[in-house]
C-alpha cells in the first residue's frame, strides 16, 4: 500500500528553478522576517517567487505581508493567490484565527497534502519559511524535496548559534546544500559568529543589525522594503 | 484532499507500480480513502476518467471509505467525525487540509483540542489489477 499523494510532489514542484528553506535552529531569531523579505527582495529584481509558510502553528508570514480577504484558486487543485507580487501559500487560509496544535504525523500529514495539492506552476524561486527547529518538518522536506537548500538564520546569541551547529551537522550528513548563515538582529559589530560559521565550512552571507523600525513595519510591505533589514537582505539576494 | 489533485496523484502513483510489475493495461485501481479527506467521491471518479492515459482506459476505480474516529488524548474518549455537523467553512477547511480539524474540532466530553486521529486520515493506493 502507498500513499498516492508523495507520487506528485516532484510533478507539482518541477517548474520551480530553486527552492530555499529559510531555517533556524531555534525559534525567534527573525526568520519568519528575513524568508518574507527575501521573497520580497527577489521578487522586486524580477523573479518569479513563490511563498510557502510551513510553520504551521505558528504562522506568522501573512502578517508580515498583511495578507487580508485572499483565498487559494481551485483549478485542477490548488492555487496559491499572488500577494504583494509573490505566490502566497499558507495553513491561515484554512485554520483562520483558530490556534492548530498537531503532532508529528499531523505534521507530516498536512506537509505531503499541501505539497501534493498546490500548483505553483513556474517559478524562479519558492522561498519557503520553516518551523523553528530539525523537526518533522525539515525531515519531511529534505525527504520529498530532492533540490531543497537551507540558508540559515540566527542571532548574536550563543544559544542560537549552539541549534544552528547541530542544524548544519544534520545537513551536512544528509548531504544536503547550505546556502549559508545570517545573523539577524546584531547588537555591535562583533564578528563572533561570522568566525564560528566559518568555521563550520558555512557560508557567512550577512551581519543584520536590529533595527526598530521592523516591528513598525509589520502588515506593510512598501515599509518593509524601506528598512535596514530589506537593504541587508538584498545583499543577501546578491549572494545566493 | 481536492478530487482533481488527487485523482492525478493516483494515476501517478498506479501508473509507478504498472511499470514496474510490467502491466500493459491497468484494469483496477483500488484506494482506500480517509472520512476525514471530506471527498466528493462521484468527482473524483469523473476526475480520473478524465485524466486517465491510455494505459488506463478500461480501469475502473474503486474507493473504499474509511470512517473517520477520534480519541481525546486528555480523557480517552472516543467520537466519530460528524460531517453534517459543520458547518461549510469549517467543512470546505477540513476538506482542503484534512489537519485543521485540529483548529475546529474539540473533545465533545472535555473540550480538549489534543485528540488522535485513529482512523480516516489519508489516502491509501491499496492495489491495482491488470493485463501483462
Amino acid at each position: 500500500m502507498v500513499d498516492p499523494r508523495t507520487s506528485i510532489i516532484d510533478n507539482r514542484l518541477s517548474d520551480i528553478g530553486r527552492i530555499i528553506a529559510v531555517s533556524s535552529g531555534k525559534g525567534g531569531v527573525g526568520k519568519s522576517l528575513v524568508a518574507s523579505t527575501l521573497a520580497l527582495v527577489l521578487a522586486e529584481k524580477g523573479y518569479e517567487v513563490g511563498l510557502f509558510d510551513l510553520d504551521f502553528s505558528s504562522p506568522s508570514t501573512h502578517m508580515i505581508l498583511g495578507v487580508e480577504g485572499v483565498q487559494p484558486k481551485e483549478e485542477r487543485g490548488i492555487v496559491p493567490p499572488v500577494v504583494c507580487g509573490l505566490r502566497y501559500m499558507s495553513i491561515v487560509y484554512y485554520s483562520g484565527e483558530c490556534a492548530t496544535p498537531l503532532r508529528g504525523a499531523d505534521t507530516s500529514n498536512a506537509l505531503i497534502e499541501l505539497l501534493s495539492v498546490t500548483r505553483w506552476g513556474k517559478l524562479d524561486f519558492l522561498v519557503i519559511d520553516m518551523p523553528p527547529g530539525i523537526g518533522d518538518a525539515t525531515l519531511d522536506l529534505i525527504r520529498f524535496i530532492k533540490k531543497i537548500e537551507f540558508l540559515i538564520v540566527t542571532t548574536p546569541s550563543q544559544l542560537a548559534f549552539e541549534t544552528v551547529r547541530k542544524l548544519v551537522s544534520l545537513l551536512k550528513e544528509l548531504e544536503i546544500p547550505i546556502i549559508g548563515v545570517v545573523e539577524n538582529m546584531k547588537m555591535d559589530n562583533s564578528s563572533r559568529i561570522e568566525e564560528k560559521t566559518r568555521k563550520l565550512g558555512v557560508k557567512f552571507l550577512e551581519g543584520i543589525p536590529y533595527d526598530s523600525e521592523v516591528e513598525k513595519a509589520i502588515g506593510n510591505v512598501n515599509k518593509l522594503l524601506n528598512t535596514i533589514l530589506a537593504e541587508k537582505v538584498r545583499e543577501v539576494a546578491s549572494k545566493i | 484532499m481536492h478530487e482533481w489533485a488527487l485523482a492525478e496523484a493516483v494515476i501517478a502513483a498506479a501508473s509507478q507500480i504498472a511499470e514496474e510489475e510490467g502491466l500493459r493495461e491497468v484494469t483496477e485501481v483500488k484506494l482506500k480513502v480517509g472520512e476525514l479527506q471530506n471527498l466528493e467521491l462521484d468527482l473524483l471518479d469523473f476526475a480520473f476518467s478524465q485524466l486517465k492515459p491510455a494505459k488506463f482506459r478500461n480501469a475502473k476505480l474503486s474507493v473504499e471509505m474509511e470512517k473517520a474516529e477520534f480519541k481525546c488524548r486528555i480523557c480517552g474518549n472516543t467520537w466519530l467525525f460528524k460531517r453534517n455537523e459543520l458547518d461549510s467553512s469549517t467543512s470546505e477547511a477540513i476538506h482542503f487540509l484534512p489537519e485543521t480539524a485540529h483548529a475546529y474540532i474539540k473533545c465533545p466530553k472535555c473540550g480538549s483540542p489534543d485528540f488522535e486521529i485513529l482512523h480516516g486520515r489519508g489516502v491509501l493506493l491499496e492495489s491495482i489489477r491488470g493485463v501483462k
